[in-house]
């Protein structure tokens, strides 16, 4: 495991299986018009991983629901972002 | 779901639950909908809790909520590489006359609260999203939820869904938040024995120790780190400006293991079991940043308009004060029959005007753009102080004299008689 996998270990998620609450728009954008990919160097949950061609792979399933993705994102605009269905998506225990 | 409120309130955070405690004591139907499994488990902050403005809604709050600490001892530092220059302020008379601040853990704080404004009649709903205002040309009416026919309707909506206010954004009301306007802060949770905390801090009973760091530790990016002494727990964390996460590009677990790490902190944090890490934004852009607060049936409070005094790390207090007020307001105007619209709403924009909320924010209104255009009050004065600290503490044959010389030339290498003439009046603008 990573650093950020196993810190997020630690917490307690109640998974909407295949309805991810946040969506790349349009996965070419990221792979060939945006050069700063932010999103995978700032998501504190590691959430957005760099692929060898330049392409970015989102897995919500670790998410804290901070919003930092859809407000870096802001030459390109091109994260869909909502909340998770009521009940869904992390459950912090302490907060 | 087709029953009709006087008030809806979306969100169970501090300033939802503020504003629909109101409303309920004074005799109106309200709706409180919370998107997480309980109030509280969407919820994230240090935290650190003011008395005063729970105080005035719930006086006994102290033989009840579930509370940390108190604080008997602040502490700042500033930290360079490996060294902190630093200033304690400890005063445990603070145990003795009523707290008025508090270590809490906020899943935990915001359960009671919410609990509090039910028994005062709230009607609460959990595990319900709000997707949408609903309106009737400009008027605001409802709102629809991802319930099964899920549109509720009322006569105000108050907006207290929090920092990223979806409801806002997509209502107009409020602006997509920029990078510069807010700040990202990740935490951990550690857990020890009692005794080993109590020890540790010098601390007894439900006495607590809160630490704010400022230096190298944030790398240039403006920001701040914190330790705070719960029950038994440590809460380690570290903020900065987003626009500058993305400009340097450092994942924030990152720059929170480096902060764990720092020979100041590694030994009060040794032999902690992590149990939660948590992320959440914090709004930084202060005065400026703050919309436009009322309109035709509705209302907004708490992080989702922006009310957060970063100087002084106060946010939840300011999300109850902005709640109560926003409640009081709707009480009032309907009292008097007056509808609620967006000219008699105004009231509540006013009201704040002429608290403690609205004042504080002016006076810090510059304070980000000065931090922000000068970096080095964050990297070049934490190595300068640190290192004169070390000067004039070794004893090595240098006559104190010389040494005073050698400090003062230090800070005029780095910043000249100019930058340093400069750096003291901005400071005093950005603070006065």
């Amino acid at each position: 495991m990573n650093e950020v996998e196993e810190k997020l270990y630690q917490n307690r998620y109640r998974l909407d299986a295949g309805r991810p609450h946040i969506r790349i728009r349009n996965p070419e954008v990221c792979r060939s018009r945006c050069g700063e990919k932010s999103c995978a160097a700032c998501c504190p949950a590691g959430c957005y991983t760099l692929g060898s061609e330049g392409e970015v792979t989102l897995l919500t399933d670790g998410c804290l629901e901070c919003g930092t993705c859809r407000i870096i994102c802001s030459e390109f605009r091109n994260v869909d972002w909502e909340y998770p269905r009521g009940g869904f998506g992390v459950l912090f225990k302490f907060g | 779901m087709k029953e009709r409120f006087d008030a809806i309130v979306v969100g169970a955070g501090p300033a939802g639950s503020a504003a629909a405690l109101t409303l309920a004591r004074g005799g109106r139907k309200v709706l409180q909908i919370e998107r997480g499994e309980y109030p509280g488990s969407k919820n994230v902050q240090g935290a650190i809790l003011y008395a005063d403005s729970l105080q005035k809604l719930i006086p006994n709050f102290r033989d009840e909520a579930p509370l940390e600490r108190h604080l008997i001892e602040q502490r700042l530092w500033i930290l360079d590489d490996r060294s902190y220059l630093g200033s304690t302020f400890r005063s445990p008379a603070a145990s003795e006359a009523e707290p008025d601040r508090y270590t809490i853990l906020r899943a935990q704080f915001d359960k009671w609260f919410a609990k509090k404004a039910e028994e005062a009649g709230v009607l609460l709903i959990c595990e319900t999203t709000v997707l949408d205002l609903l309106r009737e040309g400009k008027r605001v009416v409802g709102v629809r939820t991802d319930r099964e026919d899920g549109e509720v309707y009322a006569d105000v909506v108050i907006l207290a869904d929090g920092v990223n206010s979806v409801l806002a954004r997509k209502a107009g009301i409020r602006p997509e938040l920029g990078a510069g306007e807010v700040a990202l802060a990740v935490k951990e949770v550690l857990f020890y024995p009692q005794e080993t905390l109590e020890d540790r801090f010098g601390i007894q009973g439900e006495e607590g120790v809160a630490i704010e760091m400022v230096g190298k530790i944030t790398r240039g990016m403006v920001g701040t780190a914190f330790l705070y002494t719960n029950k038994e727990s440590l809460a380690v964390g570290i903020g900065c400006l987003l626009s500058d996460f993305r400009r340097e590009k450092i994942p924030p677990y990152v720059l929170l293991e480096r902060l764990k790490e720092h020979p100041a902190l590694r030994p009060l944090l040794r032999d902690g079991e992590m149990k939660e890490y948590t992320a959440h934004l914090i709004p930084e852009g202060g005065y400026r940043s703050i919309p436009k607060l009322s309109g035709d049936g509705w209302l907004i409070v708490g992080d989702a308009g922006m009310f957060v005094n970063s100087v002084h790390r106060e946010g939840s207090n300011l999300a109850m004060e902005t709640g109560r007020i926003a409640a009081e307001t709707v009480l009032e105007l309907k009292e008097a029959g007056a509808p609620l619209t967006e000219s008699n709403l105004r009231l509540y924009r006013r009201r704040l005007e002429s608290s403690f909320v609205m004042k504080d924010l002016r006076k810090y209104r510059h304070v980000h753009e000065v931090l922000e255009n000068n970096r080095h009050f964050l990297t070049t004065y934490p190595e300068l102080v640190n290192r004169a600290a070390e000067t004039l503490l070794r004893v090595d044959g240098v006559d104190k004299r010389a040494k005073e010389r050698e400090i003062a030339r230090s800070f005029r290498k780095r910043r000249s008689y100019r930058g340093l003439l400069s750096d003291a009046v901005k400071l005093w603008r950005a603070f006065r």
